[in-house]
């Protein structure tokens, strides 16, 4: 690809984005006395009408990163843009512009969800925040249409949140997310608060809803299946850094950064002739993000971790793997058997 | 193996707990069986009464005002006609239980040590200094570095596995010959969630305890059990050797849960096939068949009769209700295995004989 195409086909393109929370002591005279680095320089483009995935454990700064995007945080340093326009530090009021553009579907369809807001007035308060379809009965009219377009009875119009099942909110809260035609939709976990049969459908809806409307998705999620399953790109995240990234073929089919090879033998999988096999686990812990191991952050518990990996940070670069991988000593495909991944391109 | 040589054996249990809005049938007779060294996977999803049935065994559904019926027999003692400090002689000694959320089950303000050397003490008539050596024994056993200064810290000192593993250690502590695990990753990572399913698999080799995996992860129990039952709507719909669920389920609801997970082994194009509709009222359960309003394959009368769980002729430990044909099961699910969905699995398979 050429850097001409390159540039047309990023709806978004964040440049060494980072994000540190303050911790702080004392209660009058606040002094910082360090700093969670939850998102700590990353880039990565999402490109126009793909399913970005972004996978990684508690605290590795996947819902961090969705916030810096949506600009419901502010970034510490680095750029983010959106279709070519810097967004990193946008004013509030033009930024609306933006916010309609980019939508976000939430984890916990319990508490996204205003109880005392019917579902009408809930999927049409975009409408009602952009001053669109002013008109009641046309309001009404789109937003029924957009109830039925995510598999809700139309005629549940006029009611509450606890009415509905857990599926049924997320689908509500998709809708909200999709009423404006957003050219971005965020979303953080929306299946793993769901029962397994109701999963596939939220699923498949939103696999169907990025067919349809050629939607720009970033999926972020701590299952990896689900990830392979939804995602035509995926990054791997740990401690605030990409560790990998690459297409859903290549990073499933040969990872080649040790976390990832770990996470993917990690996950359980629905084949009893497993059972009994020697688990290669990873040991330990994720080190605390406000302390967080010098140079390459996994070498603490990486099994292929030597002397130089906590001198020296990997950077970024191509592998002839496909992926992209921020490591000394990738994986070779003898080592991934040994791991216990089953290839899976 | 013969029914008399099982640890634990739950015959017809039924739990019911009245509220506002009627009865709640949480459990609605169910009989399982789990055998000494063994692990039992139950799954199911939210509302199925895999929880309430084990809460039961150990009587923690007795104080909610339940109605409870059927057998639950401990080494061929009844729990159910128990009174309350035999129970309690049972309860953390020889079964012990770990739950999904380890911060929720682990009491803030004391030590972990303090904790530990409760679940000693309840049971062991051993003085303090001998019930804190057996917590740094505890906590070691179950993998965690630096026993004897991590004693004294408090729970918020720990990372979610860390508190899984003191869980582990507790419910160790009096070396139980049932542990009763109800998502007991759920709330983990996934390579912490490895680690633990490691180490309950190492301790159950060590210590020869029988194990009951509550999970709606099908992943888990594949990796876990020896032995699978499905459970839907307060019943058990299906139970067999784990080997033979995943390899030829009989079960509608269970060809549903396996069709509706992504699989790293699977092509990475291939369709999810959810189960339509959602999960029954418990106070109003579907008339039959309970499965009938959302199984894809039900004919007109699986709403009127209600199946037995039964062997099947040709595998007598493989038990399940359905009121399909035998035969015309396995050829809907042979559909359904080589990546059909269920409307051309019935297509395939034709109408039900005696219809027309």
């Amino acid at each position: 690809m050429n850097a001409v195409e390159q540039s047309t086909d990023q709806l978004v393109s964040v440049r060494d984005l980072v994000k540190h929370f303050p911790i702080t002591r004392g209660i009058i005279f606040q002094r910082k006395v360090g700093a969670v680095k939850a998102v700590d320089g990353i880039s990565f483009q999402i490109r126009r009408g793909e399913t970005l995935g972004i996978v990684g454990e508690t605290g590795c700064g996947k819902t961090t990163t969705a916030r810096l995007i949506t600009r419901l945080l502010e970034a510490t340093s680095g750029e983010i843009s959106f279709e070519g326009q810097d967004i990193t530090h946008t004013a509030r009021r033009p930024l609306k512009a933006v916010r309609r553009e980019v939508q976000m579907i939430f984890q916990d369809p319990y508490s996204s969800l205003n109880p005392r807001k019917t579902i009408g007035s809930i999927i049409g308060e975009p409408f009602a925040i952009h001053g669109l379809l002013p008109d009641r009965t046309e309001r009404k009219r789109e937003v029924q249409r957009l109830m039925e377009t995510v598999g809700l009875n139309p005629e549940h119009y006029n009611r509450y949140p606890h009415e509905f099942s857990g599926g049924q909110r997320q689908r509500i809260g998709v809708a909200r997310a999709i009423a404006l035609q957003p050219k971005l939709l965020i979303a953080d976990e929306p299946v793993s608060a769901l029962d397994v049969s109701i999963q596939a459908q939220v699923l498949n809806l939103l696999r169907d809803l990025q067919r349809r409307f050629g939607l720009t998705v970033v999926l972020i999620a701590h299952d990896l299946s689900v990830v392979r399953h939804m995602c035509d790109r995926v990054a791997v995240m740990y401690l605030g850094k990409i560790v990998e990234i690459g297409s859903s073929d290549d990073l499933y089919g040969f990872p080649r950064h040790p976390y990832t090879g770990a996470l993917l033998a990690a996950v359980p999988q629905p084949d009893p002739s497993r059972h009994g096999e020697e688990r290669r686990v990873l040991g330990g812990d994720v080190p605390s993000p406000a302390n967080p191991p010098s140079a390459c952050r996994f070498h603490t518990r990486c099994p292929k971790a030597q002397e130089i990996c906590s001198v020296t940070e990997p950077v970024l670069s191509d592998t002839e793997g496909g992926t992209s991988v921020a490591c000394h000593f990738p994986l070779s495909r003898e080592e991934l058997s040994e791991i216990g991944v089953r290839s899976s391109a | 193996m013969s029914a008399a040589e099982a640890l634990l054996r739950v015959e017809d249990l039924h739990v019911e707990f009245p509220s506002e809005d009627g009865v709640v049938h949480a459990v609605d007779g169910i009989t399982y069986q789990v055998h000494a060294g063994r692990t039992l996977g139950i799954v199911g999803e939210s509302g199925s009464g895999k929880t309430v049935s084990s809460l039961t065994t150990l009587g923690l559904t007795r104080r909610q005002g339940a109605r409870i019926s059927g057998r639950i027999l401990f080494e061929g003692k009844d729990l159910l006609t128990l009174p309350e400090e035999g129970l309690r002689a049972i309860r953390g000694n020889d079964i012990a239980m770990i739950f999904q959320d380890p911060l929720s089950s682990l009491h803030p303000f004391y030590k972990v040590g303090r904790q530990l050397m409760e679940a000693v003490r309840a049971h062991r008539d051993v003085s303090k200094a001998q019930a804190r050596e057996r917590a740094i024994e505890l906590l070691g056993l179950v993998g965690m570095p630096d026993p004897p200064r991590r004693v004294d810290q408090y729970p918020h000192e720990f990372s979610g596995g860390m508190r899984q593993r003191v869980m582990i250690a507790m419910a160790l502590a009096n070396e139980p010959k049932l542990l009763i695990a109800d998502e007991p990753t759920t709330a983990l990572d996934v390579t912490v969630q490895a680690q633990i399913l490691g180490l309950m698999e190492r301790l159950q080799r060590e210590l020869g305890m029988a194990i009951v995996i509550i999970t709606h992860d099908l992943g888990v129990v594949a990796e876990m059990a020896d032995d699978i039952a499905v459970m839907y709507a307060g019943r058990i719909v299906e139970t067999a050797s784990a080997a033979r669920v995943f390899a030829a389920p009989e079960h509608p609801y269970t060809w549903g849960l396996l069709r509706s997970i992504p699989r790293l082994d699977r092509p990475r194009d291939e369709d999810l096939v959810p189960i339509p509709g959602t999960p029954p009222s418990l106070i109003n359960p579907p008339s039959g068949c309970h499965f009938h309003p959302r199984c894809p394959y039900a004919e007109p009368e699986h709403s009127r009769i209600d199946p037995a769980l039964e062997p099947i002729p040709e595998y007598p430990s493989h038990h399940v209700a359905c009121l399909l044909d035998g035969a015309r099961r396995r050829e809907l699910w042979a559909q359904l295995r080589d990546g059909g969905t269920p409307d051309e699995a019935l297509a395939a398979v034709g109408p039900p004989e005696g219809s027309s």
